[in-house]
């Protein structure tokens, strides 16, 4: 068997049953290695059930920085009888087994080229535990502490990590650190420890954090003075309004009355959900909700009127795998062309695509700033992955300066200094009218809202060319986006191809990259942020012979709008799509990217050259 | 089409306590069919807006699609109007509502707009106690796509043509009292008189207040084996308890039979004086309201007048628990938690 010998650089993936008390033991050996100083990206990989299925949590280890998947496991912990088979399958040869030997295992499918660590853990816990909810909990812990001492994880990280998640609960936090300590020795008992696949403290992270993208997000809304949220409860973007929800109460409750400073209204559904969003805004707070696909599919209608009527949205699309329910608690990329063209009749909207947990809190704050500036909906796209998981980011940060912009809001003042408010009048000549708040003054600047034909004047119409007018108009008012969302992210280093990516593709595609270098192949890189897509996005393209746009959806979305919307010769998009739900790993990338670039003379001329 | 009236007033012509003449409530010229209930409706809310001193603009008029959601353009043009989506004015005036608690919120929907497409949304908006008048005016059919009866349209009653409606109504009077509105009255376009006070004490009410006002279309249900028609209700009408507003501060002028008054004070120290016509109807029991409605039903007789009220009440801000200040009038240093409290939110993540 060849020695798999490495030092912070591992796939350690934890198999359970879903319910089993296992998220909170994982995340502590996760968390462990990032106060190691090491960077890690942990993935949960959970099914869309309450109690017995099977979930996996995959932590990459990585002194290179590279968080993304890799793609294959060097470590398992298979504490699933269900899915042990497939757990040993997915091993690389040389790998490592954790395993509960309480009872024998399942000779059927055994491998020669791995090795077993058994640990007889159900024994050990009925042998401690009187409680039939401890034995299980504990069981979890248990292991934790002895891949401690497998993998060399410091033991008083560990105990310093229990500590602050209990803290002032002295009781739990002693049971939690005796449970460790039992694993802890059993492992150094029975085995030689460390194993030569193992950890070792470094200085790497920095100032950086460990953090979920949802939580940025909803922490991106406390800070960009968002005061209302309607929503209705939907997976993954639940976590989104839970956090707006903690950060709100912890941070903007008024201390002499105790009373609130945000209102959160739970409705009956989407529809509703967004018809609070736009009732808010209309009446002059920042309001704003978040959603998955079949949220985007339910709040179409409203999109509709909110783009025409030129009302500001802020709508976090969390997504996940479609079509129709599709796999709830996988992730994808796969409603972009649903968020950009949502509605019937000629309408399109402004898409933030962050990659980032930092991106995530920036790109939340933003879209508020640019749903105003517009008065339009701006949709800010995430992902399950990026939402769901923890990612090392940058720290969130607010600059120092920062003051939010309300957009065009004609206010008392104005209209009392003789301002002619006209609602859809485009004085500025960029697309932006004016608005006013209800209950602004008591004789000028009330208007009729209307999803109807309206003129530029904000009366109704069925006069083909004051419809089309106001049409056109939109049009000039999406151009002005195009030069508002966050520019692209580029390395152009003038060769002749490029990839072409978006959201949580960048974290494998840093390691794919690498890769693709050191095999020979240089690529440029553009990474899209926003939606209307810049003139820097249209150079970049066309300053190339071919572009890899690679997407995370089986239709090639991404690659659809850049040609409706650019003019682009479809045979210069060359399509890499991974869409099975599973984070994409750069194994992936490499052998998808080489596999196009190699089918070309050309390349291949290049590189024996 | 709508078209602008013209803003001249006569000097001598009378103000109301703000200075506002009954004109300055009025909005752009009705483009319904004439004889419309709708008009009627607008009317009653253009006096009642203007009999209670509100100032036009701080009163927000929300509503969904259909004939009875064109009517805000045509009453109180110097408010701010907003003609929404189909079945979906709840939601937006809830928002509008959350952002603004010091606005005066007029919902106005109609027969089709509340009780199918925007079932759900009726439903949840009453559960959410939202301080709003949520006017339905109910027709009982769909008059921009040329008569379909609508969910509430009486089982047995005849379309225009002559084909009896297979399907059992839906009572919105009813499905309120059984979600827990405070306000519940049953108006009729045609009489004004009882309906102005009826949208005094709406207006005044500080949590959820529904009318549901029926108002015949002159097109499409105005028609023999109508239950909708003017002839119809006139005939079947039973108002049950009427009501008299009196503002606050002012004389409580008695009119009607002694014994057989109540009087309600409402939030704002104002009256609702109401007088029974039915003896032993009790404007205060929800049970008690909910079986007469039933037996009405039964007879084929229509309840009108203040049905239920309840004036002591939680208003959706009290369950949100929000500040007193409106969310949109508070400024962004109000708002901003710090780069402290960030940095130490950041160091929690680490």
């Amino acid at each position: 068997m060849p020695d798999l010998k490495s030092v912070n650089e591992l796939v350690l993936r934890f198999a359970n049953v879903n319910g089993s008390g296992s998220a909170s033991a994982n995340s502590l050996v996760a968390k462990s290695f990032f106060r190691m100083g090491l960077p890690v990206g942990p993935k949960n990989i959970f099914p869309s059930n309450i109690q017995g299925l099977p979930t996996w949590y995959e932590i990459r280890v990585s002194e290179k920085g590279y968080t993304g998947r890799r793609g294959s496991v060097d470590v398992m912990v298979a504490m699933n009888s269900q899915t042990f088979q497939q757990d040993v399958a997915d091993l690389v040869t040389g790998g490592y087994l954790l395993y509960d030997s309480t009872k024998p295992i399942n000779p059927h499918g055994r491998r020669e080229d791995i090795n077993y660590i058994g640990i007889p853990l159900t024994q050990i816990a009925v042998s401690k535990y009187e409680q039939a909810r401890h034995r299980q909990l504990f069981k979890n812990v248990i292991y934790a502490g002895a891949l401690s001492a497998l993998l060399d994880i410091e033991f008083d990280v560990l105990c310093d990590l229990l500590g602050e998640q209990f803290k002032g609960r002295d009781k739990i936090i002693e049971s939690n650190i005796d449970a460790l300590q039992t694993g802890y020795d059993y492992a150094r008992r029975y085995y030689d420890c460390p194993l030569p696949v193992r950890v070792e403290r470094r200085e790497l992270v920095g100032d950086r954090i460990l953090v979920d993208g949802n939580s940025a997000v909803g922490l991106g809304a406390v800070y960009a003075g968002a005061t209302v949220a309607g929503w209705y409860p939907i997976t993954p973007s639940t976590s989104v309004i839970d956090a707006y929800t903690k950060y709100a109460a912890k941070l903007r409750t008024d201390e002499t009355s105790g009373r609130k400073l945000f209102g959160i209204a739970q409705a009956e559904d989407e529809l509703a959900a967004i018809g609070m969003v736009i009732g808010a805004n209309w009446n002059g707070a920042r309001a704003f909700t978040a959603t998955s696909g079949p949220g985007i599919s339910l709040m179409s209608e409203f999109l509709g009127l909110a783009y025409y009527a030129e009302i500001p949205v802020v709508l976090v699309d969390v997504q996940r795998c479609g079509p129709s329910t599709g796999m709830p608690t996988r992730t994808q990329q796969s409603d972009l062309m649903a968020c950009a063209y949502a509605s019937h009749g000629d309408s399109r909207h402004v898409l933030l695509l962050p990659a980032t947990p930092d991106e995530c809190f920036e790109f939340s704050m933003l879209s508020f700033d640019l749903a105003e500036r517009l008065q339009t909906p701006v949709i800010l796209v995430s992902d399950l992955d990026l939402g769901m998981n923890d990612s090392v980011s940058k720290p969130m940060t607010v600059a120092p300066d920062y003051v939010w912009d309300r957009g065009k809001v004609a206010d008392y003042e104005m209209l009392e200094n003789g301002f002619e408010f006209y609602r859809y009048l485009d004085i500025d000549e960029d697309g932006i009218p004016y608005r006013t708040y209800p209950g602004t003054h008591p004789t000028k600047g009330a208007f009729f809202t209307r999803g109807s034909g309206h003129n530029k004047y904000g009366g109704y119409t069925e006069k083909g060319p004051e419809y089309k007018e106001n049409m056109e108009r939109l049009l000039g008012k999406f151009s002005t986006a195009a030069t508002l969302v966050p520019e692209p992210v580029i390395e152009d280093k003038g060769r002749p191809d490029a990839v072409l990516y978006f959201g949580t593709t960048l974290e494998p595609m840093v390691e794919a990259i690498d890769e693709l270098n050191q095999q020979g192949y240089a690529l440029d890189q553009i990474r899209l942020r926003g939606f209307p897509f810049s003139e820097e996005v249209w150079a970049f393209i066309n300053r190339h012979d071919r572009v890899l746009v690679v997407e995370q959806n089986r239709d090639a979305q991404m690659r659809s709008m850049l040609m409706i919307e650019g003019d682009i010769d479809p045979a210069r998009l060359i399509s890499v799509t991974q869409y099975d739900g599973m984070p994409v790993t750069a194994e992936f990338l490499v052998t998808a990217i080489t596999g196009h670039l190699s089918d070309d003379p050309a390349v291949s001329q290049r590189l024996s050259a | 089409m709508s078209y602008a009236k013209p803003k001249v007033a006569h000097p001598a012509i009378a103000k109301n306590e703000l200075g506002y003449t009954r004109r300055d409530y009025e909005g752009s010229i009705s483009t319904l069919c004439a004889g419309c209930g709708h008009d009627s409706i607008s009317a009653a809310l253009i006096q009642a807006c203007y009999e209670l001193d509100l100032p036009p603009h701080q009163v927000a008029k929300i509503s969904g699609i259909g004939c009875s959601s064109k009517t805000p353009t045509y009453f109180l043009g110097a408010s701010h109007g907003f003609n929404s989506v189909h079945g979906r004015m709840p939601s937006v005036v809830t928002g509008a509502n959350i952002a603004n608690k010091d606005l005066v919120y007029v919902g106005v929907s109609g027969d089709g707009d509340t009780a199918s497409i925007g079932f759900g949304q009726f439903s949840h908006i009453v559960r959410r106690r939202l301080n709003m008048l949520y006017m339905v005016e109910n027709n009982g059919v769909y008059g921009l796509t040329k008569g379909q009866f609508s969910a509430t349209a009486d089982f047995g009653s005849a379309s225009k043509g002559g084909v009896p409606n297979p399907y059992d109504q839906i009572d919105l009077i009813q499905m309120a009292l059984q979600l827990g509105a405070t306000y519940v009255a049953r108006g009729f376009s045609g009489d004004k008189k009882q309906l102005v006070p009826l949208i005094k004490g709406a207006l005044s009410h500080p949590g959820f207040a529904l009318i549901d006002c029926i108002s015949p279309c002159v097109t499409f249900n105005n028609h023999e084996g109508s239950t909708r028609s003017y002839e119809y209700v006139r005939e079947h009408d039973v108002p049950v308890v009427t009501a008299d507003y009196v503002p606050y501060a002012k004389t409580i002028k008695v009119d009607y039979e002694p014994g057989t008054g109540t009087s309600v004070k409402m939030h704002d120290g104002s009256m609702l004086n109401l007088h029974k016509l039915e003896e032993d109807y009790d404007p205060y029991d929800r049970k008690k309201a909910i079986n007469y409605l039933l037996d009405c039903q039964e007879q084929g007789k229509i309840a009108t007048g203040m049905l239920y009220v309840n004036p002591d009440v939680t208003d959706f801000h009290d369950i949100l628990e929000t500040v007193d200040e409106p969310l949109s009038s508070l400024s962004y240093d109000r708002l901003n938690p710090g780069a402290d409290a960030l940095e130490s939110i950041n160091a929690s993540f680490r």
